[in-house]
């Protein structure tokens, strides 16, 4: 009888631990949401023309028709509409984007180093974008993306394959090697059309810009994330049963190449998406997984929904400091999450449990 | 669990690795699967396990085939019969652990064990409402003994308490059968008899008069074998290197060597000097346990391959007398 109710005693302490813990995480996820609207309204108001946040809400509400609009000058309207509210707005859905694609990479092939950029499907897409926007190849811009973004996985992965298994390191080496032919490719044909500022051009390419954003942008980047991530975050209790390694998986219930592919295909077209309006900005996808794990643990649910709200905060915030601390010139925002990235990329690969990695 | 093996072969890329075995595994019982190196053990695992479909011959579970048929005449039939279980059925029914198997990130042991409930949650968004999957996770972990591990992290855990875990995760999926593939790896001696003795004593708990407990609604069958579902025991098919601990631990013995079944029964009748030397090319004795009474194999190495070519006349002499 003592130990039924030293039992349930026990039991009752442990839900409210897990209680705690739910609370922590839900905490968390409001935290940075909140922070991302905030941070979003704010990064429209920043830049060489005075904007308040007032007249960025003011002009929010005429244009989406909400009732007691205040009235906004015609020219402040126009830049927080025409320029800065699509810019911020792409770069939310980039950041997102690539970072949901980087927990889903380093889920399915259990590499803690997986990311879009370091694997080479950014300089793939990249590639497949430029084909379409300089040679004029009749394709739709994202799908050609999409489809240098899925040539390029399969390529690094076929690469880095050797005795039916793929090793971290094998899949980086084969991911740079990968990401030089994209870039590479990417730089000729853009210098080989020439016609204006081909080195802006290609520098924006290959470190990524969110310089010309529009509501095209918008449109391409947040449908995108919608539609695939929508997917990618159902598939969370999939994406866990990846965590001991394909025979585990298989043995949970889980078809592991379907899936494997399925998952490996959802994120081509989520970075292929991505590049088409940014080009290839690395190292959002390697390190906010990462960052997230520390907050809300390894189980999916939660991660996923974390690394997608900090993963649109994160871009916003490099973005605006990429078009500001030089202003009126700009960086490509590539430099900002490179400056960024290397570090934590550094820390990871000197972590105690890396060498296991090799 | 019933697990009925008929005439199963399986190839790759023309390779024959198993060759018409069969076999019957009753309820309840401890099976472990001998052989050397590449003798086929593992295959048979992930076989049983529906990972991999046999070339030829059928599996069945409890009277149901596992795994999509990829069948001949003969077990094209059956299926008419038999309905076939999918991937997830099977992986509610049946646990395998692999050998060295680690995460990817570092977890804590609740969580590992947590992974366990997959096969029972709803395809698309897993249950939000997990206080039934932890229910059954702490009581996975109890039956291993390691409720103390569970907020531990992976990396801190001896190998013997990473089994452990892995165990518990296994009986998360509530299985009928537990298929472990050379859980002994990498484990000192102490560990290896803890985690065989804790296997025992799953399936002899799920067999038998634990039931009661499990039924009565008390103490939630912490240490008692509900693990399995009620009224089919737990029954366990182990991958073993080392013949004593399989002599000591199992009920019956299954003895593979080049893919196929070269000898299937209780210890004492697997594990005699003529087999042992054709099978793993092996010089020894084997004596009753001095207290246990099960057989105990003591190696020559005088017999040991290429040791002593001269000593070989001797050595099939002895083993068939």
């Amino acid at each position: 009888m003592i130990r039924v109710v030293l039992q349930q005693a026990e039991r009752t302490a442990a839900q409210s631990h897990r209680g705690a813990a739910r609370v922590r995480y839900l905490g968390w996820l409001v935290l940075s949401i909140l922070a991302l609207v905030l941070t979003a309204g704010i990064a429209v108001t920043i830049g060489p023309a005075d904007v308040s946040l007032t007249d960025v809400t003011a002009s929010l509400a005429g244009h989406l028709g909400l009732p007691g609009a205040a009235e906004v000058a015609p020219l402040t309207d126009s830049i927080v509409w025409q320029l800065r509210l699509p810019r911020v707005l792409t770069a939310a859905a980039v950041g997102a984007g690539l970072a949901l694609s980087g927990a889903v990479m380093q889920s399915v092939t259990r590499n803690p180093l997986a990311d879009p950029y370091l694997l080479g499907l950014s300089s793939g897409a990249s590639l497949g974008a430029v084909c379409v926007i300089i040679l004029g190849v009749a394709v739709a811009l994202p799908a050609a993306a999409f489809l240098g973004a899925l040539a390029a996985l399969v390529a690094t992965l076929s690469i880095a394959r050797a005795g039916g298994t793929i090793t971290p390191g094998r899949a980086v080496l084969s991911g740079l090697a990968i990401a030089q032919l994209g870039g590479a490719g990417t730089s000729f044909i853009i210098f080989w059309a020439a016609k204006g500022d081909s080195y802006r051009e290609i520098l924006n390419w290959l470190l990524g810009s969110l310089a010309g954003s529009s509501w095209s942008s918008v449109a391409i980047s947040v449908s995108a994330l919608v539609l695939v991530g929508a997917g990618i975050v159902l598939s969370a209790t999939r994406l866990d049963a990846f965590t001991f390694g394909d025979t585990a998986a298989a043995s949970l219930g889980i078809d592991v190449n379907r899936t494997r592919w399925i998952l490996l295909g959802a994120v081509a077209l989520l970075t292929g998406a991505m590049v088409a309006v940014s080009g290839a900005i690395g190292f959002v996808g390697l390190i906010l997984p990462h960052l997230v794990r520390g907050l809300s643990g390894p189980g999916h649910r939660r991660l996923l929904p974390l690394t997608v709200v900090l993963g649109a905060l994160f871009l916003i915030l490099a973005d605006t400091v990429a078009r500001t601390v030089f202003d009126p010139r700009e960086l490509p925002v590539g430099i900002i999450t490179a400056l960024i990235g290397v570090p934590v990329f550094i820390v990871l690969i000197k972590s105690r449990k890396a060498a296991a990695w090799s | 669990m019933v697990v009925i093996l008929d005439r199963v072969s399986f190839r790759i890329n023309g390779t024959p690795i198993l060759t018409d075995v069969s076999a019957v595994v009753p309820t309840g019982a401890v099976t472990g699967l001998l052989g050397p190196n590449g003798a086929g053990k593992s295959t048979l695992l992930r076989l049983i396990a529906g990972l991999e479909t046999a070339d030829a011959g059928g599996i069945e579970l409890d009277g149901e085939h596992v795994g999509g048929a990829r069948v001949g005449v003969r077990a094209g039939a059956r299926a008419g019969v038999l309905s076939a279980l999918s991937r997830r059925d099977t992986a509610r029914r049946v646990a395998l652990l692999e050998q060295n198997a680690a995460p990817s990130v570092d977890l804590t042991v609740r969580e590992v064990v947590l992974l366990g409930r997959i096969p029972h949650r709803s395809r698309v968004l897993g249950s939000f409402g997990g206080d039934d999957d932890h229910r059954v996770a702490e009581e996975s972990l109890a039956m291993v003994g390691g409720s103390n591990l569970a907020d531990r992290a992976w990396h801190t855990l001896s190998g013997g308490e990473q089994q452990r875990a892995q165990i518990a995760r296994a009986l998360a999926q509530r299985p009928s059968l537990l298929l472990l593939d050379e859980p002994n790896n990498h484990l000192d001696v102490s560990a290896q008899l803890g985690l065989l003795g804790q296997v025992r004593g799953l399936c002899a708990g799920a067999g038998s008069g634990s039931s009661a407990a499990a039924d009565s609604g008390l103490g939630t069958g912490t240490e008692s074998g509900s693990g399995s579902k009620s009224g089919s025991g737990l029954t366990a098919i182990i991958a073993l290197h080392d013949l004593n601990l399989a002599a000591a631990f199992c009920d019956q013995i299954l003895l593979l060597h080049r893919g196929r079944l070269v000898a299937a029964g209780t210890p004492e009748e697997v594990l005699r000097p003529s087999t042992i030397a054709m099978v793993y090319g092996v010089d020894c004795d084997v004596i009753p346990h001095p207290r246990g009474g099960h057989p105990v194999i003591v190696f020559s190495p005088a017999g040991a391959p290429g040791f002593a070519s001269a000593l070989t006349d001797d050595r099939h002499g002895r083993g068939q007398a």
